[in-house]
């Protein structure tokens, strides 16, 4: 995760002057870039920017070789018998259905899940403002929230410190894809990407024909083997031969899973909500106390299933204007602190310099932080991956790993956990409190915080 | 796009202006009508009113749940979502349609008035941008 601290925003530091804007005009490269190829989250591109994965889709291909295994398998040994004994169709069915999960499969793996893009300096610039002088003058980070009323009922917004904005209601922010997504319901390592507004329906299409699927093949399998042992021929041979396992056990976590979905689906929850309890609290004056049901299952189902498909936010393929810095904040590593550095690079070298001596003494307070979960993340309510058994019906094995928001923590100081970045990140944060917020102590832990997600400082 | 690219380059921009989603019906886009102080100098209550309602009111129909829409992610259903591949969505087709509004006011309202109103959807339909360049006859507006 890269941003967890706060990190001021320098009115000075936004590019409103053409000057500044046009000398980088000049150290951009001469080819056009394309959006994607500095997109800030963690996430890769394929195909010039159609095919958008997370970064850790490690399990996508163990998900797709046990399908193709399974299907091989049912196809090269149950099949000719069936096909003799019973009916031709039976490889037509299994083949349909197939197709069908691969393709589902392979459009919620590489499909932009709803991400929203960072915001722009100057957007950031303009809600911190407004909060400033609401709230309190201090430079300290609270967790900001803002209540807001949905359907007459108050939903808390959240503040990304990340993305630098109010997430929308039913917005979360993944740790491991460094995105707010739209609707987020889960990260699927199977899947190898977030599950959110805009592949949910792949996905639940994917589970659904992955459920008929493996119901298919484990009724064949046995079938099969019902119909050899009864022609008495062995029937241990005939279990060997036949992708019997691989169904009995797949077979009844993802019916479960798909059971699960089904009713998020029927009652327009995500997994997310549902696992934080959001809505169950107000359960017993109405079905529940979700702003966002319309109140029948039908209604509900055709919605989240057949609603308008929304658009990709995030331009993957648009072209870069040459006179853009970045396009998002904290997006390109190169560019903030060459910005900084240009205008005033004396000021800048000064307070980097005491930040980082700061930095060095205060790196004794950890041991004064109480620690909190190891897999909580610090001040901020972002995600961390935690799986959840409990919340479903299926077995863990091959559920997705659940993701979701924290409350704020109460304590100001993080949990020790993830490494020494993070600490180094926080140890600016007391020297930023001790110190008057200077525009130029600001403007160095601007650069300081940009510049270490992106390893330019050595950490102590 | 090119429009804010030409805009920027001569006059100096004094100012931004964010006009904020409204979710008190839920998640459906919808702006807040309110009209910002900045604006008060530049620009009548009517008129800005009118922009945003107009815009709430195309967006609610990209998003509207009905038959047509219904039918479009059947069919895309039906067709293992192939079908996205060749054909464009509603919602795709409104926002073009948004996309034309918004270069339509720029031209007739807003760049008359030194105003320059940025396309939501290229803030990730978070705000709608309103970019206050420096009038040389009325001083810097902030």
């Amino acid at each position: 995760m890269k941003n967890c601290e706060y990190q001021q925003i320098d009115p000075r530091a936004l590019s409103v002057s053409p000057s500044s804007a046009q000398n980088h005009t000049e150290k951009k490269a001469q080819r056009p870039r394309r959006k994607w190829e500095v997109f800030p989250g963690k996430n890769r591109f394929f195909c010039d920017g159609r095919i958008i994965l997370a970064r850790q889709s490690g399990v996508l291909p163990l998900t797709l070789g046990l399908i193709v295994v399974t299907c091989g398998l049912f196809f090269a040994f149950d099949c000719p018998f069936l096909v003799e004994h019973l009916t031709v169709f039976i490889p037509v069915i299994g083949g349909v259905l197939f197709v069908f999960v691969v393709i589902s499969l392979l459009r919620t793996s590489f499909t932009d899940p709803g991400i929203l893009p960072r915001a722009t300096p100057d957007e950031a610039a303009d809600i911190e403002k407004q909060i400033d002088t609401s709230g309190s003058s201090t430079y300290r980070p609270p967790p900001r929230t803002k209540e807001i009323l949905i359907n007459q009922q108050v939903v808390k917004l959240k503040y990304c410190f990340t993305c630098k904005m109010f997430r929308p209601p039913r917005t979360s922010h993944c740790s491991l894809c460094d995105n707010c997504v739209e609707r987020f319901d889960h990260h699927c390592p199977w899947v190898g990407n977030c599950v959110g507004k805009r592949n949910y329906r792949f996905f639940y299409s994917f589970i659904i024909s992955l459920s008929f699927l493996t119901s298919f093949i484990f009724g064949c399998v046995i079938t099969h083997i019902t119909l050899r042992s009864q022609a008495g021929k062995s029937l241990l041979q005939a279990i060997q031969e036949s992708p019997l396992v691989i169904c009995f056990f797949s077979i009844w976590s993802i019916l479960g899973l798909s059971g699960f979905h089904t009713y998020l689906v029927a009652s327009n929850l995500t997994t997310n909500e549902d696992i934080k309890g959001s809505w169950s609290s107000k359960r017993g004056a109405e079905d529940s106390g979700n702003p966002y049901s319309y109140n029948s299952i039908m209604t509900n189902c055709c919605v989240t299933l057949c609603g308008p498909m929304p658009p990709s936010l995030i331009d993957r393929r648009g072209l870069l204007p040459p006179d853009e810095a970045t396009p998002a904040a904290s997006a390109s590593d190169i560019e903030l602190p060459l910005f900084a550095a240009k205008n005033d690079t004396h000021m800048c070298t000064q307070s980097t310099k005491d930040v980082l001596e700061r930095m060095v003494h205060s790196s004794d307070f950890h041991g004064l932080c109480p620690p909190g979960t190891p897999k909580t993340t610090p001040l901020e309510p972002e995600d961390s991956s935690t799986p959840a058994p409990s919340a479903e019906p299926s077995p863990s094995s091959t559920g997705c790993s659940q993701q979701h928001a924290h409350q704020p923590m109460a304590t100001p100081c993080p949990p020790f956990s993830r490494g020494s970045k993070r600490d180094s990140l926080h140890s600016i944060n007391p020297a930023f409190r001790l110190a008057s917020p200077s525009p130029s102590l600001s403007r160095a832990s601007l650069i300081l915080g940009d510049a270490a997600d992106t390893g330019f400082i050595p950490l102590p | 796009m090119t429009h804010s690219l030409q805009d920027l380059q001569q006059p100096a921009v004094s100012s931004k202006v964010f006009i904020q989603r409204d979710y008190s019906s839920g998640t459906i886009c919808k702006f807040q009508t309110k009209f910002p102080s900045e604006l008060e100098s530049r620009l009548d209550k009517q008129q800005f009113e009118e922009t945003i309602q107009t815009l709430n009111n195309l967006y609610a129909e990209a998003e509207k749940l009905g038959g047509k829409s219904y039918l479009e992610g059947c069919l895309a259903c039906l067709t293992a979502y192939t079908i996205f591949l060749c054909m464009e969505t509603h919602y795709e087709k409104v926002l073009k349609k948004i996309a034309r509004y918004i270069k339509d006011q720029n031209e007739k309202i807003y760049a008359p008035r030194g105003l320059l109103l940025t396309d939501p959807i290229e803030r990730g339909l978070r705000v709608v941008e309103i970019t206050i360049f420096e009038d040389r006859s009325i001083g810097s507006g902030r």
